[in-house]
């Protein structure tokens, strides 16, 4: 994963003395932590992870083989092997959900990305009042999803809605319908994540570019590359990591929409916009059914998590074969 | 680059073959000397023609992309009736401002979930900082058995959607009575794994000699970490408290699915709370509440913009 520097230092020396690395620091004991210190630092932290990630995370894989509806009591809980997951195999709402979540991921991960990327790269020259314009960009990605979901349902109204009146004085006719149709509510949503997720992309993307190597633009230049053949080879390949690491993120954080949909949508009209997450929370707190929604979100989960190792594995691919 | 030196190599050069006397001053020779000055001119308001010509269009977009807060606004202050009235105007003749004294201290006040939303933040802050700063460091700094499959066990943990795990932690604060309280929204927020990771890449970025130095001199473990090392990790401190309050101020999954009774909501929940008698959404009171929730997340932003826009960047980067 692009998030973090996996080194870990010294990890094959459990003994903590790293003794071939530093071998001037032999038999220097009372400089050397205790070995315990270091336990008593993570401590609070790995607790508190154990207690609310790490066993809720084992929770969700043993409920996964049973049935259970909460409301029977943890007496009520009754094991069935696999037929949970091979249920949610032959389960079409799940099929459907896939497929929604692959329509809007697809569509919103990849905009959301131009969109992000274009603006940094207007944003990068010299403006008036640039910092401002920086920060315009910026706001909707943190202000809050019910504040933002609330508003662009009124805007996409599909009679009095600004938006559709906008449209109206344009002469457009057969007005989309936007939240209210099956067939409009999906590329509603997606055109308000692009709306609040590009200015993350773009700040990723500015800051990535104010790293851009300045010589090459200039050997490039005199060379009489033009903007676009510059563009090609220099930025690109530099944004490169950038590119994947917002696809990663966004990806992870699109796929897991659910505050617009259930504010919005709640999943429809009909089910066209219930993706796997908002599915998820369907099974769970709609329908009570913890142990199949549990499989729902192991099935997700492992889905999600392979795409994200392909990823990985093709821009390390393309990295060695630079 | 090239011509500004290029510009600066002749003029100097002019200026020696001119051999002006020390009473010259800086006066250029006439006539190379004015040719420059009116390309260096010509330049300077192209790039100043260039500068707006791309400048207009992007704030044009930039308050198209604001337009719906001008809209929130803009409806915030009408009646309800007047919310879709066409054409939209956008400033009412009489701007409704008991909308924000209804929504501030009327029946469904904001100001309960406003202060829930207050409380959980900080306290989610203030036990992040101290848990994900004192395990950051370690994981950086300190040598200790188990560290490596401790820290691969956090990399995995931080891939799990959080939806995954709203089930168990659903039955287990059921059981521990923590359901329907803030505590519920607060005890996972304050260990997290994001922030010890952003907290490890900052200390792995910090030099090891202090520590080694200190150690010699017979400092503790805690004395080295608290004295020599969280003083200058300030900004990146305030950098973790800046996303740890924002994500918690935003949060409507947690609530939604940990909180029933109205009095524990937090501000995400609280704007669902104001509807007309049908049950549908209230635009004049919903907008009113909704600038009310954004103003606090938009003053810290504004305020520590800089901070904040590094840390989004470094911590993800690096």
């Amino acid at each position: 994963m692009a998030i973090v520097d996996t080194r870990i230092e010294g990890a094959g020396d459990p003994t903590g003395v790293a003794g071939a690395r530093r071998p001037r620091r032999r038999g220097r004991a009372p400089s050397e932590p205790r070995p315990y210190v270091g336990w008593l630092f993570i401590a609070p932290n790995v607790l508190g992870v154990l207690a609310f990630t790490f066993i809720p995370l084992i929770s969700v894989v043993l409920l996964s083989f049973t049935q259970w509806n909460l409301v029977s009591g943890f007496g009520g809980i009754e094991f069935v092997g696999l037929d949970n997951f091979i249920a949610v195999f032959r389960d079409p709402t799940f099929w459907r959900s896939l497929v929604i979540t692959i329509l809007y991921a697809g569509v919103a991960v990849p905009l959301t990305l131009v969109v992000g990327l274009a603006l940094a790269l207007a944003l990068n020259r010299d403006l008036p009042g640039r910092g401002l314009l920086r920060a315009a960009f910026f706001i909707p990605y943190i202000v809050n999803i019910v504040a933002i979901g609330m508003t662009w349902q009124m805007l996409l109204d599909p009679g009095a809605g600004l938006v559709n009146q906008v449209l109206g004085v344009f002469g457009a006719e057969d007005l989309p319908q936007w939240f209210a149709s099956s067939h409009w509510a999906l590329p509603a949503l997606i055109l308000v994540t692009i709306w609040s997720q590009a200015g993350y992309a773009n700040l990723i993307y500015l800051s990535a570019l104010q790293d851009a190597p300045a010589q090459l633009y200039e050997a490039a230049r005199i060379d009489g590359a033009g903007r676009w053949a510059s563009f090609r080879a220099i930025t690109w390949p530099s944004l490169l990591p950038t590119t994947v690491f917002l696809l990663v993120t966004l990806f992870v954080g699109i796929s897991q929409t659910f505050g617009m949909i259930a504010l919005i949508t709640n999943g429809g009209p009909g089910s066209s916009t219930t993706t796997l997450s908002f599915y998820m929370y369907q099974t769970s707190f709609q329908f009570y059914r913890f142990g199949y929604a549990s499989a729902v979100g192991l099935v997700t989960f492992i889905g999600i998590f392979a795409v994200m190792l392909l990823m990985w594995r093709a821009q390390r691919g393309r990295a060695l074969h630079d | 680059m090239t011509d500004a030196t290029g510009t600066d190599r002749s003029v100097r050069t002019g200026h020696g073959a001119g051999g002006s006397g020390p009473g010259a001053g800086p006066r250029r020779e006439p006539g190379a000397g004015i040719g420059m000055a009116e390309r260096q001119a010509m330049r300077a308001r192209r790039d100043r023609m260039r500068r707006w010509a791309w400048g207009i269009p992007l704030w044009i977009l930039a308050l198209l992309f604001l337009l719906p807060f001008a809209w929130m606004i803009s409806t915030s202050l009408k009646p309800d009736v007047e919310a879709f009235r066409i054409p939209m105007q956008w400033i009412p003749d009489e701007p409704r401002w008991e909308n924000y004294t209804e929504v501030l201290f009327g029946e469904n006040s904001i100001l309960i979930p406003f202060g829930n939303s207050v409380f959980v933040a900080v306290l989610r802050v203030l036990g992040e900082l101290t848990t994900a700063t004192l395990a950051g460091y370690a994981f950086a700094k300190l040598r200790f058995p188990g560290r490596g499959p401790v820290f691969i066990a956090y990399l995995a943990t931080s891939l799990i959607p959080a939806q995954l795990l709203l089930v168990p932690r659903f039955v287990y604060f059921e059981k521990l009575s923590l359901y329907d309280t803030l505590w519920a929204l607060i005890l996972p927020g304050m260990f997290t794994v994001l922030g010890t990771f952003l907290m490890r890449q900052y200390f792995i970025s910090q030099p090891d000699e202090f520590a080694e130095a200190a150690r010699l001199d017979g400092a503790s473990e805690f004395q080295i970490f608290s004295r020599i090392y969280l003083p200058n990790a300030t900004s990146m401190l305030s950098a973790l408290a800046i996303l740890t309050f924002v994500w918690s101020w935003n949060d409507y999954e947690t609530p939604l699915v940990f909180l029933s009774s109205p009095e524990k909501y937090t501000l995400p929940m609280g704007l669902t709370s104001f509807t007309d008698e049908n049950g549908a959404m209230a635009p004049g009171l919903s907008m009113a509440a909704s600038v009310i929730s954004i103003v606090p997340i938009l003053l810290v932003f504004l305020i520590f913009q800089r901070r904040f826009v590094r840390a989004m960047t470094e911590s993800a980067l690096k």
